[in-house]
């Protein structure tokens, strides 16, 4: 099979030169035969067949929806009713949903079909999916020069990333908090965007920081991400942080022209200590904007070096907020031997949580006990307030920002794990965007130096996506990215 | 800032989170570490700045007050690691000291 697009497999299907039955059929022999990366946590493979056959009748009565018959992969912070659904965590190693979230249930009653639930970092805080209780998940690119070494997929979102990487879906589900979709969609040379704050609805996806998660698609290209946006946005009544406005039609969007439009170049998402090869990329992403018809125009984000700890405090306090819900009382983990109650939440949670979610879980207590709210919490939500003047400000001037997505190609499993700060560096240029709950998208644009995964992020304004997956378009023609063909990643 | 041992062994109960003495030390070290890192923010002039809550600019409206099938003690009650006829069961509370 030759690795496809979503978009290329859904005029496929409406040629009816392939059954739905015959794509999932050759993505589940895929998934077995990449198996090894640990991509999928739970893998659906009788029921994706029971609904590729269901799918083939529907588009036989001409009642096919926007992505019938096509097949994802759904991170496993989606509740899927009737299926487990873990958050990578052993917390919820036995936990069923009886409800499906808002965004699963739009892309089933647009027909896609499920392979599977994706390996995810424990609650989705990681950035090499490195923190799964179900174990790590492998990156399909190797580096030229160390080909023994496992490379980490990038996180949280590591297992869609790796899924539609290599064939074993066509589309996933990722969300992103602070560039969980992007940094692992340019870590396996795929396209992630993270839509806007309030446009896909947060129902039934298990909360990490809720004035950050956000759902968005990976996908192997633009125009699969606009098919696949359009099936997952919209206002949902059960959200209440989900907007009311229309949804635009995304793939109408991406034929529009791009002459005049301006690309906002900023130092300070070019720091000295940028490599060679990422440094490079970003001028020629640059240069192929304006060859499209893109006035260049330099703007200046001043706080963008506050946006990373800014970060930490925000999502730390509110996942050790969210993640008080665990305590073993109501659903998932609860403790074999407790000798009292106290007893039964200290140990449920000690041996429920990895040591990264303990972790940011104690922290995020530290940032909101009495003493220390105003010192860090209430700080950070005022610098936050001054990265998102900085944004404010720039789109006064310009409609995309153009930005590298990550400081580095995808490293070796067991490297950067000593430190977690060298780690939360890792999201340094995808944060400023979730902060200030702004689309944002990266593009696979180009290889490093080792020949791995270079991407590019375009940042736009609020509920822009369309001019976002516009801008993806014209770096996506212009970067002629190589994806991983089928022999690549045996 | 740094912190010791005794400041994580409470911020473990504070979490509910037990901890062990080695844990706490190495836990301890982290935590100084990040601590250190985002003490950067102090640098920053917030004189004035409003803190942000929400990025969304809209005010959020309530739904219409209808009555739905939230009545639902089954499916409410399926993931519950004990359960006896619709109650969550736990260990014993009475007669024990919970401070």
């Amino acid at each position: 099979m030759k690795t496809f697009s979503l978009a290329n497999a859904r005029d496929l299907l409406v040629n009816k030169e392939i059954s739905a039955l015959e794509l999932i059929e050759a993505t589940l022999e895929r998934c077995s035969r990449f198996a090894h990366l640990n991509a999928l946590i739970t893998p659906t493979p009788e029921q994706a067949l029971a609904a590729a056959k269901v799918s083939d009748a529907r588009r036989a009565k001409g009642k096919a929806g926007l992505m019938e018959g096509l097949p994802i992969a759904i991170k496993d912070m989606f509740c899927t009713e009737g299926i487990r659904t873990t958050a990578g965590s052993k917390m919820l190693e036995n936990f069923v949903p009886t409800y499906e979230s808002t965004v699963t249930t739009k892309l089933k009653i647009a027909g896609s079909i499920s392979v599977g639930k994706a390996n995810q970092d424990e609650f989705a805080m990681g950035s090499a999916n490195n923190t799964s209780y179900y174990g790590n998940c492998i990156n399909p690119w190797t580096s030229s020069t160390r080909s023994e070494a496992q490379l980490v997929p990038g996180g949280s979102s590591g297992g869609s990333a790796v899924a539609v990487a290599a064939g074993m879906a066509l589309g996933a589900t990722g969300t992103d908090t602070g560039g969980s979709i992007r940094q692992p969609a340019s870590f396996c040379g795929i396209t992630g965007l993270k839509p806007t704050y309030g446009r896909c609805s947060r129902w039934g996806i298990i909360a990490f920081a809720s004035s950050l998660d956000q759902a968005g698609p990976m996908t192997q290209d633009v125009c699969s991400a606009a098919l696949m946006l359009q099936a997952m946005a919209g206002y949902d009544a059960k959200d209440s942080t989900s907007i009311d406005i229309d949804v635009p039609n995304y793939a109408a969007a991406l034929n529009q022209s791009f002459k005049g439009l301006r690309i906002g170049i900023a130092e300070q998402y070019q720091p000295n200590t940028l490599p060679d090869d990422i440094r490079a990329l970003h001028q020629q992403g640059q240069d192929w904007l304006k060859a499209a018809g893109a006035e260049i125009v330099p703007i200046s984000m001043p706080y963008t070096d506050y946006a990373l700890p800014t970060y930490y405090i925000v999502g730390l306090a509110e996942c050790s907020s969210n993640l008080s819900r665990y305590d073993g009382v109501r659903y998932g983990y609860r403790t074999p031997d407790a000798s009292s109650l106290d007893d039964m939440y200290m140990r449920t949670r000690a041996e429920g949580f990895g040591s990264e979610v303990r972790r940011r879980v104690l922290l995020g207590t530290y940032v909101l006990s009495a003493g220390y709210y105003d010192a860090y919490y209430l700080r950070a939500q005022k610098v936050r307030t001054l990265i998102a003047q900085d944004f404010h400000h720039a789109f006064r001037k310009c409609d995309l920002i153009l930005t590298s997505t990550t400081p580095s190609a995808a490293f070796a499993h067991g490297e950067k794990m000593d430190d977690p700060i060298s780690m939360y560096l890792n999201d340094v240029f995808t944060v400023p965007a979730s902060l200030s709950g702004l689309p944002a998208i990266s593009i696979p644009a180009g290889l490093s130096a080792d020949h791995l995964p270079l991407g590019l992020q375009l940042i736009g304004k609020p509920f822009d996506e369309a001019t976002v997956l516009r801008g993806g378009k014209v770096l996506e023609d212009a970067a002629k990215f190589t994806y991983l063909s089928e022999n690549d990643h045996e | 800032m740094s912190m010791d041992k005794e400041a994580i062994q409470k911020l473990g109960r504070l979490s509910r989170i037990a901890l062990g003495d080695q844990q706490a030390e190495q836990i301890a070290d982290e935590l100084s570490n990040i601590l250190r890192w985002i003490a950067q923010l102090k640098e920053v002039d917030v004189e004035g700045v409003a803190p942000m809550t929400s990025v969304l600019e809209a005010h959020a409206h309530p739904r219409a007050d209808i009555v739905n099938d939230g009545y639902a003690p089954k499916r409410v009650l399926a993931n519950a690691p004990q359960e006896i006829r619709g109650y969550y069961i736990v260990p014993k509370v009475i007669e024990q000291d919970t401070t």
